[in-house]
């Protein structure tokens, strides 16, 4: 199957007093039509800007894309004028981000926001735009939709309002979704009627999701397939059950095991991740875990890993003449 | 988290509420709550008379935050207060350290209702409760170093005689929060959102308090950081004897970390139980629904899980229902929960649930 997107050797850097940080460096992921793929990582570990990056959002200066490429649809993002991105945005590609409460231009009604999309990219006159956002409302379970696109962004909730922007996003029957985050700003039992709705739609509309987020818990529930960031890189990608019964990477066993989960057993300990994660703003001659990582072996401390295997883990451990260790989430 | 748990309560809250004035114009507009039933009937005691003047449109527009809560904290314990955004829980920690002043009801620590505590009493029941705040970035003062952070109560508690025994006393509290002694003179910005938190936290134990309330203590911190916060405070209370008052809003994180929890819905306490009963054995329908709402971090077990979806959002705690405040919500509610607020039914143990329908 062709992919949808593929994003090779991408980098991505921004200049600051400081100095230049690079905050992608090399990441390389394919997304086939219909699939959902977590990208999951800290916060500064790039997802956030990979995600930017696809739609061509990245503000430069600072910003600054210094390689790589990113093809939709087999067609080069990078090559296309920012007349096309804008064909693109919200029509092919539409994006759910974190924050409900500053997406909304709060002095305009929530009609006129989310007809604005489909009148745009759909040619739509504004009847048929409003009997669209009527059908989208239903779709995404706001209720009274004919008086709520009437009103204005603050008579409506933080849930109610994540509904109206995931509305927006679907509105032109995208072929990816980008989801920044989508339930971070939201309460747990708000949080499941949003993924429950992404499911849903996922499933009715064929749709493929990005989803960036840094809770393993959504991941679990909703992805199909997962990205582990760190510092930039891609370190270790598979299956959601791969991810969470084998994974590879000693950073995704410490994120696995430094989380409490409900089902723990009672006097069963937390093992954190000692150290800080690395700054972005130096250049990295090694594998940036090395100084957190518990099974770090001479090798670590002279060479960067290549990506190894089918799930690119990018460990040494994982190279045939490294010694066997085996992961259990249980024990700490 | 505690080895042994002590009978013996080191606080008591009795029926406290907050309720916040909201800015209402005066005079000519008459605001639309004061027509409620609610409000007009007087079934319930209302604010006591002298504060509703305090309060602007108070008896119509006040946020009740914390609505008649009771409960107590034994010495030693961890005790988890979990609960949505607006549920009141933020607020019940800032009235017991005295950053706000209870609407009604009284917080008694060690025996002394802390509203009537005066002059050096007061003092010292200040001392002995602190307070760990959930922004590390906004909670430090960027113009101050580490050193005058953590001085700074120490000082006002007059607990060190002379520059020396306090400069020894704050790389002493530093060396135990895991921080460099050495960096007693760097400033906040120098330090990452982990780093940040230790430094509010060793700010907390700087005078030696019984009692922290850590409000959301590793919520704006890093997820591979988070286990390194909560581990050492696990340490900590084991080797100065604190009791922890702990409050957040992920359930999960709750029940890992707390001896008993409380469950928070609209400034009011709708079950409190041990940490293995609230997900062995939940009891009210809030809880069961909280419980099923949180994603757990394995594959297998989200994909049988039957989730509980509440439909629609909070009420505002402005106007809220009738009866029992959940049943709005509630799949299971009886017509009885419209009209009588439920009272708390006695589990056993300190534990006890609100709910008519057991």
């Amino acid at each position: 199957m062709e992919p949808l997107l593929q994003v090779s050797e991408l980098e991505v850097q921004f200049g600051t007093y400081a100095g230049i940080v690079k905050a992608v460096r090399g990441v390389d992921f394919k997304i086939f039509p219909g699939e959902v793929v977590a990208i999951v990582g800290e916060s500064g570990c790039g997802k956030s800007v990979t995600a930017q990056t696809i739609m061509r959002l990245i503000p430069s200066p600072p910003g600054k894309i210094t390689g790589g490429s990113v093809q939709f649809n087999g067609e080069e993002i990078f090559k296309k004028s920012e007349r096309q991105m804008r064909k693109i945005r919200g029509n092919t590609i539409g994006m759910i981000f974190q924050d409900p409460m500053t997406f909304l231009n709060p002095v305009l009604n929530i009609s006129t926001q989310v007809t604005e999309n489909l009148r745009v990219h759909k040619g739509m006159s504004i009847h048929q735009a409003r009997d669209r956002a009527v059908e989208l409302f239903n779709l995404v379970g706001i209720p009274e939709p004919k008086l709520r696109l009437k009103q204005y962004p603050h008579q409506f909730s933080g849930g109610m309002r994540q509904r109206v922007m995931i509305a927006m996003a679907i509105g032109c029957d995208p072929k990816l979704l980008i989801a920044d985050e989508p339930t971070t700003a939201l309460d747990v039992t708000i949080q499941a009627q949003i993924l429950e709705l992404l499911k849903e739609i996922k499933e009715r509309l064929d749709t493929a999701i990005i989803l960036i987020t840094h809770d393993l818990g959504v991941v679990a529930g909703l992805a199909e397939r997962v990205l582990v960031m760190y510092a930039g890189q891609i370190i270790e990608t598979g299956t959601i059950d791969e991810i969470f019964s084998t994974p590879a990477h000693p950073y995704t066993w410490g994120l696995l095991k430094s989380i409490p989960r409900l089902n723990m057993k009672k006097g069963q300990k937390l093992t954190p991740i000692w150290g800080q994660p690395p700054d972005l703003l130096s250049q990295l001659a090694t594998c940036p875990f090395l100084p957190r990582c518990d099974y770090a072996m001479e090798i670590c401390t002279r060479e960067m890993p290549e990506p190894f295997g089918r799930n690119l883990v990018k460990c040494w451990l994982k190279h045939p003449q490294a010694p066997h260790v085996q992961y259990n989430r249980e024990v700490s | 988290m505690a080895q042994y748990l002590h009978d013996t309560p080191i606080l008591e809250v009795k029926n406290l509420k907050k309720y916040f004035g909201q800015r209402v114009s005066t005079g000519k507009t008459k605001h639309p709550q004061d027509e409620t039933p609610d409000m007009a009937s007087g079934d319930k005691p209302k604010i006591l008379p002298e504060k509703q003047k305090r309060l602007f449109g108070a008896g119509g527009g006040a946020v009740k935050a914390v609505d008649g809560v009771s409960f107590t904290i034994k010495t030693g314990e961890t005790f988890g207060l979990v609960g949505e955004s607006g549920c009141g829980k933020t607020t019940i920690g800032r009235t017991l350290v005295g950053l706000y002043k209870p609407t009604e009801g009284s917080v008694i620590y060690k025996g002394v209702d802390l509203s009537k505590a005066t002059g050096a009493l007061r003092i010292r029941n200040r001392r002995q409760m602190q307070m760990i705040f959930q922004d590390p970035y906004a909670s430090l003062n960027p113009r101050m170093t580490v050193g005058d952070i953590v001085g700074e109560p120490i000082d006002i508690h007059g607990l060190a005689s002379n520059k020396n025994e306090r400069q020894e006393r704050i790389q002493q509290i530093l060396d135990l929060v895991g921080l460099n002694p050495e960096h007693i003179n760097r400033y906040p910005h120098e330090f990452s959102g982990g780093q940040r938190q230790r430094i509010g936290i060793a700010r907390a134990l700087a005078v030696e308090p019984e009692l922290i309330v850590c409000d959301e203590p590793v919520s704006a911190v890093d997820v591979s950081i988070q286990a390194q916060i909560i581990n050492m405070l696990e340490r900590l209370q084991n080797e100065l004897d604190l009791t922890y008052m702990i409050i957040a809003h992920d359930l999960s994180m709750i029940k890992y970390v707390s001896d008993r929890v409380a469950v928070m819905y609209l400034g009011k306490i709708v079950e409190l139980v041990y940490s293995e009963n609230l997900y062995a054995n939940p009891q009210h329908p809030y809880t069961r629904a909280l419980l099923s709402a949180v994603p757990i971090a394995d594959p297998e077990v989200e994909r049988k899980r039957q989730r509980i979806i509440l439909e629609g959002d909070v009420p505002s705690p402005i106007n809220p229902p009738s009866g029992c405040y959940f049943h709005t919500r509630c799949s299971s509610a009886l017509p009885i929960c419209r009209e009588i607020e439920p009272e708390k039914t006695d589990l056993g143990d300190g534990q006890w649930v609100t709910c008519h329908n057991l």
